[in-house]
């Protein structure tokens, strides 16, 4: 038997390992001191992976980290991190400061009789991905979507059929990042009549 | 070589032929790989490619970045999530950890940050044939050539940092003990290891 088990592990190929990577900042958590966000990085790891989070932040782990540095490069090191800190904080602010005033539309548009598309307008100010959100909604309602360019030079996706509702529904369970009071639903049947008054008055 | 932000771009299918030709090299490049080269590109696998900014290129499948291409570079490098799923088939070399943070903000790699007391040098030493690797210390088994591709590990971490291309051998950084020894490289934390591959 003993004999057969040692065999065996001879023969195992080594496999592919598998590495955790930080839910904050994308890194291996033994780098994310090296980022802006250690707080929340520490959060994230001492939540989702405990034992990791006591091999690098217990007080023995890093009392080894800056043994090695001399006084000179720990003092290097903690302004860097302040610095870093400080630049991520402000690039925080800012992102949430877009956010807040970004609106993304979703419009029914009236094709002809009884015909509608829906038009999903803003996507991008919220980090998405214009071509993959599209294939998401396509399949999910089983109907046409895709991304088309608008006049305006900026893509939007329109999905076949009056789907405004669920887009919505649909948007803010899986892209929590958007607050419910940034998506509006407009209507755009006037559209042919307001187009026309456009193009009286520009003409 | 990455510092700045990747934007995504389309993939395309890579024909098969042109997939077994970076098969080929990368099995040329990286003999070590021999062993798992069924388990990162298996056979029927089809391999896609993304453009990067200036010419450069970046190998995918299923969703997982794996090597990436830069025209003026011969060898194919790898994504460091690769090299984190199979560290010991890439020659490496360590760097101390006052390093670190200056390769994580895409410096050029100086040699004193490998031949301070936490770096780590190839050791050469005599080893069976295909039995290349880093000793318990983390230094490899032989001397790294200018032009080879290297991985760069990181006193006190298990995982590597960043990968790039040699411009100086290993023997000559010894010797000197100073200049630089990397200077395009792919690290933690830069435009392509950001980049959404899926
Ligand atoms: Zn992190």
């Amino acid at each position: 038997m003993m004999a057969e088990t040692q065999r065996q592990e001879i023969v195992t190929e080594p496999q592919s390992r598998r590495v955790t990577y930080c839910g904050v900042c994308s890194l291996p958590p033994e780098y994310c001191e090296y980022g802006g966000t250690v707080k929340k990085c520490q959060d994230w790891l001492q939540k989702n992976e405990p034992a990791l989070y006591d091999t690098i932040w217990s007080p023995e782990a890093l009392e080894a980290a800056t043994a090695s540095l001399s006084v000179e490069a720990q003092k290097r090191a903690a302004k860097d991190a302040q610095k870093k800190a400080a630049k991520a904080q402000a690039a925080e602010a800012k992102q949430a400061d877009k956010l807040a005033n970004s609106h993304i539309v979703i419009k029914r548009i009236e094709r002809n009789k009884k015909k509608f598309v829906t038009a999903v307008i803003g996507l991008e100010a919220f980090g998405l991905e214009l071509k993959k959100v599209a294939k998401d909604l396509g399949k999910k309602f089983a109907t046409g979507s895709s991304v088309t360019k608008t006049p305006s030079g900026g893509e939007e996706i329109v999905v076949q059929g009056d789907v405004s509702d669920e887009i919505e529904e649909f948007l803010l369970e899986k892209y929590k990042e958007i607050p419910e009071d940034n998506i509006e639903l407009v209507d755009d049947k006037k559209k042919k009549k307001a187009a026309a008054a456009a193009a009286g008055a520009a003409g | 070589m990455f510092k700045k932000e990747i934007p995504p771009a389309p993939k395309s299918k890579l024909k098969s032929s042109v997939q077994r030709g970076i098969r080929q090299s990368i099995l040329e490049t990286y003999p070590l790989l021999a062993r798992h080269i069924e388990e990162i590109i298996p056979k029927k696998a089809s391999l896609e490619q993304m453009k990067l900014p200036d010419r450069a290129a970046l190998y995918i499948l299923d969703g997982e970045p794996l090597f990436w291409e830069h025209d003026d570079f011969e060898p194919l490098l790898p994504h460091l999530k690769l090299v984190h799923r199979f560290p010991e088939a890439f020659p490496s070399i360590r760097i101390d950890r006052g390093a670190i943070r200056f390769v994580l903000s895409g410096a050029t790699l100086m040699a004193p940050g490998l031949t301070s007391p936490g770096g780590r040098l190839p050791a050469p030493r005599d080893v069976p044939e295909g039995g290349e690797g880093a000793d318990e210390e983390g230094r490899w088994s032989r001397e790294l050539k200018k032009g080879e591709p290297v991985v760069v590990m990181a006193e006190g971490k298990v995982e590597a940092c960043a990968v790039g291309v040699l411009v100086e051998g290993t023997a000559e950084i010894k010797e000197k003990g100073k200049g630089p020894v990397m200077e395009e490289c792919h690290y933690l934390g830069d435009g392509l290891w950001m980049l959404s591959t899926d």
